[in-house]
């Protein structure tokens, strides 16, 4: 009779254990929609919070739904604490247990913003993003390991990810750079490896 | 601008996405150039991040094509691209449940993370991490415990966060690094630190005597870390908070304030200091610290209404604020300080904006709403209306469920509000897609209906239920007609003749129920009504299944004892349910195995404990140690129809001894005899083990039901190294003393609710019915009696008679039982309140035994 709801509150009642115990695992998900809400990129760090796909996407579409029309900073849903930003055409997210520190969660999120407008050079918008994907890959993967936050300053977290911007006129010098390095580092490995 | 090469064929306007019509085979084909010499790091970086963005948006892939391009990228390490190898770690973490043989890439992972290339360690340690298995991971252990300690703050983070991962699965490797886990916790830098101290009491977290070494340690030296001083906080439960209120970061305030809020049994003088500062933080121009500041201030005003008065004013400033989240928070925190004056102003602010806000703060609002009509009892009307309001408005199964609960429980709180409450109800199931709210409200019905002054009114409800809805509510439905029946003569024929159209429902389980109301109801007998459709089975439901297939499969002439079966041990209880805070979970609606059906089989599985029957009753655990002792000893009672096992979980918390054979001898006080002892074979530090003793209890006097043992924990010691638990050769027997355990009349009496009181009195009937008088002269108020007369004889209360209403000088409390052997027992215990109590205690059981039993304990 309850089957719709009893997985929900199986797992609400876990989180609720986990939250009493001091623990590093602050972040249970991050993600960055555009403005119609689609995933542009997401992490789920709690495996047992959305473990399918349909459920993750269902639970992206309720949130972006509940926070995409007044800038607020903060809202709950789903009993999970979100924190988020919108700027032009998208959307950062941060997710914590209900007990979770918010500020804790801000730190994540200012971070994560801060060190994507450094990349991104201010130009924080869709397209810039994707064309750059790969780097805001990178800057995820230092700010947070698995649930635990590895980073929180934005200074630290460029530098550890030493981006080049795509398309700039530097990166292609680069590419050139590489091409004849590559192949040269190449031979050498593979000497080394015999 | 001057793209990649590779992508200039797939831009087509600035607005699209370049990763749109991406497939996963094209892509898969493309990752074939990773295997061309030269390396081009520009265009293989390109198709790598293809493949992380596709597995980012849930693309599923095979093992097959997913260890064909894994292998591949292996040859990626060759190129010296620093994102190309940063996008090669990353690949490897997000195939490592996908690909097989991801450990191919193991000694290159070690090579970057040795190597001299900073950038490369930290994420390298990561990857490597994330791929290896506990036999792999002693291979890398040297390595792991440098990089702990390395002087590159991001190599150590790394190593600290993966060995955290890691604990999960290799605990006993992960907790040689201790010291160098130590050492990091010292470090310069804020991260390192944070990670160090997350990592250290992970590993200690068992080791009481460790943690609080650890935070006396921090406690004097300070952290950099805001991070480190939140897990501080959250560690310590006696941590002078107080003083991190003064700290610069507000991460840290909060963190300290809301701890104090979270202790328990904390006083006003301790709270006030944390209530200011969340004062403070309500006018600040972050939301979300407006939010962690309101939303604390509303758990305080649960407990502490009056601690949080001071804050009125700021909190009626938030309910303008543009964040609706905050505004509820701030309305239904005020609805908890604020007099009852003020309660209809709120009441209408909260209405305006009500249908703005998500569900989750809508029930926030219906729980605001229910603690308030606990307070202020007279404003029950006002609620109701509100609430009805709300059952009308659309909202998703929890704000609905929240709502009916909360009318459910005005109900039950202000009996004249009864009518007006069943009145909504039955307005909300005539449109209603929720069966479990439908369900739940036609139980109601069914017990609260039949003793209105007009309970014909309600039956038309009822049966268009019958007519429109799904078959759990239509069988629901015959349920709560049955009862009307039952109850009221001059409605039988109309509920025999609904009934009888019932028969023909094309559901089975309706046409069951409706058949055997039918027969039932056709009686009139008052006993069979009571036995049958008042008050219904009593077994624990797994039991009836496990018993029912144990008699199929040993085919007999007897008929099966109904005796035989394990009641439910967690009844229903009529008790209101304690309103949770903001999206604590409440326990699942379907009950799995519950607590005793695990013991049970626990039991069973133990060869000695064999022919004992079914588990009649599971006791709470009896502590039979301090709290911070060498050993950690508890109790768990179980009760057989003739025989009692003990069961004894140890924890042993020194980290320097192994236990063995471990047993606790038990000297009985009475006629009991000790058959049988089970000792746990090995008790090594922290894991905590079980031991049993088997108890067979008086059978030539049935009426010694209580008994003293004193009990002895005996064991073998063997001395070991606290680091790798290696235990000597050699041991000692050694002995402690545990405090006594009592049996008392409680342990053979199982809890049975009984929804319908006077029908079970009568059932039961007069033939053993004796009564006494006693006077309770140290007791001084009837609640006290109350829950003396509850505790002691372990019976569930019923009718809600266990709440004395105020000012009354007399009352009548409703007990109801089975006693071990299966007797139905029934008390009636009149108080009267006197200088001291007075109380006339009535026992009803069907064996006589029984009856002299209570009142001899009672005596």
């Amino acid at each position: 009779m309850t089957a719709q709801t009893c997985p929900r509150q199986h797992q609400r009642t876990t989180m609720e254990i986990a939250s009493l115990e001091p623990s590093l695992y602050t972040v249970k998900a991050v993600f960055i929609l555009d403005n119609d809400g689609n995933r542009l990129l997401s992490k789920y760090y709690d495996t047992e919070l959305y473990p399918s796909m349909k459920e993750q996407k269902n639970f992206e579409k309720n949130v972006f739904n509940k926070t995409h029309k007044a800038d607020n900073e903060i809202a709950f849903v789903e009993g999970m604490t979100i924190v988020y930003k919108c700027s032009i055409d998208l959307f950062f997210y941060v997710v914590g247990s209900a007990q979770e520190n918010e500020l804790m969660l801000m730190a994540v999120l200012n971070c994560l913003f801060e060190s994507l407008s450094q990349i991104l050079r201010k130009d924080v918008e869709r397209r810039c993003l994707l064309d750059n994907i790969d780097g805001v890959f990178l800057v995820v993967d230092e700010i947070i390991d698995g649930g635990v936050i590895l980073e929180s300053d934005p200074q630290q977290v460029i530098q550890k990810v030493n981006y080049r911007l795509d398309g700039s006129e530097q990166a292609y010098g680069f590419d050139l750079f590489d091409y004849i390095i590559g192949n040269i580092d190449g031979q050498t490995d593979r000497r080394q490896c015999a | 601008m001057i793209k990649k090469f590779d992508k200039k064929d797939e831009e087509s306007g600035s607005g699209s996405n370049p990763f749109q019509h991406l497939e996963k085979s094209a892509v898969l084909q493309e990752a074939r150039i990773f295997n061309e010499t030269p390396i081009n790091p520009r265009r293989c970086l390109h198709i790598l991040t293809k493949i992380i963005y596709l597995l980012n948006q849930g693309e599923h892939f095979g093992t097959m094509e997913a260890t064909e391009a894994f292998f591949a990228m292996t040859r990626l390490f060759q190129s010296n691209d620093q994102t190309l190898r940063r996008m090669c770690y990353l690949t490897i973490k997000e195939m490592a449940n996908i690909s097989e043989d991801v450990i191919i890439v193991t000694s290159s992972l070690t090579k970057d993370m040795t190597g001299k290339e900073d950038v490369y360690r930290g994420p390298a340690i990561r990857a490597l991490c994330r791929i290896t298995d506990t036999t792999m991971l002693q291979a890398i252990e040297r390595y792991m415990k440098q990089a702990i300690v390395d002087k590159v703050p991001s190599v150590s983070s790394s190593a600290l966060v993966s060995s955290l991962h890691m604990v999960k699965m290799s605990y006993d490797v992960v907790k040689r690094w201790v010291n160098e886990a130590q050492e990091a916790a010292s470090s310069d830098n804020i991260m390192v630190q944070y990670h160090a101290l997350g990592l250290l009491y992970h590993l200690r977290k068992n080791d009481r005597l460790a943690v609080s070494k650890m935070l006396n340690k921090f406690t004097k030296s300070g952290l950099k870390s805001p991070f480190a001083y939140c897990m501080l906080i959250r560690i310590a439960s006696k941590w002078p908070y107080s003083s991190c209120l003064r700290n610069k970061h507000e991460m840290v305030v909060y963190e300290a304030a809301s701890a104090i809020v979270h202790m328990p049994n904390c006083t006003a003088r301790e709270l006030a200091p944390a209530v200011s500062v969340l004062q403070l933080f309500c006018s600040s121009p972050k939301a979300a610290l407006r939010y962690a500041a309101v939303r604390t201030l509303n758990k305080v005003a649960m407990k502490h209404p009056s601690a949080v008065t001071a804050c009125n004013l700021d909190l009626e400033n938030l309910i303008t604020d543009s964040n609706r989240s905050i505004a509820t928070l701030a309305i239904t925190t005020l609805l908890k300080t604020g007099s009852e004056s003020s309660v209809d102003r709120l009441m209408k602010q909260i209405s305006s904006f009500v249908s703005e806000i998500s569900d989750e703060f809508k029930v926030v609002v219906v729980q605001a709403i229910s603690a308030l009509c606990q307070k202020y009892p007279r404003k029950h009307s006002v609620m109701m209306n509100f609430l009805s309001n709300m059952l009308r408005d659309d909202g998703g199964f929890e704000y609905k469920r929240a709502i009916v609960d909360c009318i459910i429980s005005i109900i039950e709180e202000n009996p004249e509000s009864k009518e007006t409450g069943l009145a909504h109800l039955c307005e909300f199931i005539e449109d209603c897609e929720h069966t479990v709210l439908a369900t739940k409200i036609l139980h109601l019905l069914g017990k609260e209906g039949p003793r209105t002054p007009s309970p014909s009114k309600y039956i038309r409800f009822i049966f268009n239920r019958v007519v429109l809805e799904s078959e759990a509510v239509r069988a629901a439905a015959v349920s709560a007609l049955a009862k009307f029946g039952a109850q009221n003569d001059d409605l039988l024929p109309s509920v025999l003749v609904l009934m009888q159209r019932c028969m023909m429902d094309s559901d089975d389980e309706v046409r069951d129920r409706a058949t055997f109301y039918m027969n039932v109801l056709q009686q009139k007998q008052k006993a069979l009504n009571a036995a049958y459709i008042f008050n219904g089975l009593s077994v624990s439901v797994p039991g009836l299944e496990k018993s029912l297939h144990q008699y199929t499969l040993e085919p007999t002439e007897k008929p099966f004892d109904m005796k035989s079966v394990p009641l439910a041990n967690t009844p229903i209880t009529e008790q209101k349910t304690e309103f949770a805070p903001v999206a604590t979970s409440k326990l699942p609606e379907k009950p799995g195995p519950t607590r005793q059906d695990i013991y049970q089989e626990q039991l069973a599985a133990i060869p000695e404990f064999q022919g004992l029957g079914s588990l009649f009753k599971t006791s709470e655990a009896v502590q039979l140690t301090e709290a911070e002792t060498e050993y950690v000893v508890r109790c768990v009672k179980h009760t057989f129809a003739r025989h009692m096992v003990f069961q004894f979980d140890c924890t042993n918390t020194l980290n320097d001894q192994l236990l063995q054979k471990v047993m606790v001898q038990m000297e009985p006080s009475e006629a009991y005899e000790v058959l049988h002892y089970v000792p746990a074979a090995n008790l090594p530090y922290s894991q905590p083990g079980s031991c049993y003793s088997l108890v067979k209890l008086p059978e030539d006097d049935p009426t010694a039901v209580s008994c003293t043992f004193s009990c002895t924990l005996k064991y073998l010691v063997k001395d070991c190294d606290p680091n790798t638990g290696e235990p000597d050769d050699d041991g000692y027997d050694d002995e402690y003393v545990l405090e006594d355990l009592e049996v008392t009349v409680a342990d053979h009496i199982q809890k049975v609710l009984k929804p319908n009181f006077a029908a079970a009195w009568d059932e039961v009937g007069d033939d053993f019915e004796k009564e006494e008088t006693f006077a309770l002269a140290s007791v001084r108020t009837l609640d006290e009696a109350v829950g003396n007369i509850i505790s002691f004889l372990g019976m569930q209360p019923c009718e809600r008679s266990d709440k004395v209403p105020e000012n009354k000088n007399s009352h009548i409390l409703f007990l109801a039982g089975v006693f071990r052997g299966g007797h139905d027992v029934l008390v009636r215990s009149r108080l009267a309140l006197a200088d001291g109590v007075t109380m006339q205690v009535t026992v009803r059981s069907s064996d006589e035994t029984v009856v002299d039993i209570i009142l001899a304990s009672v005596g």
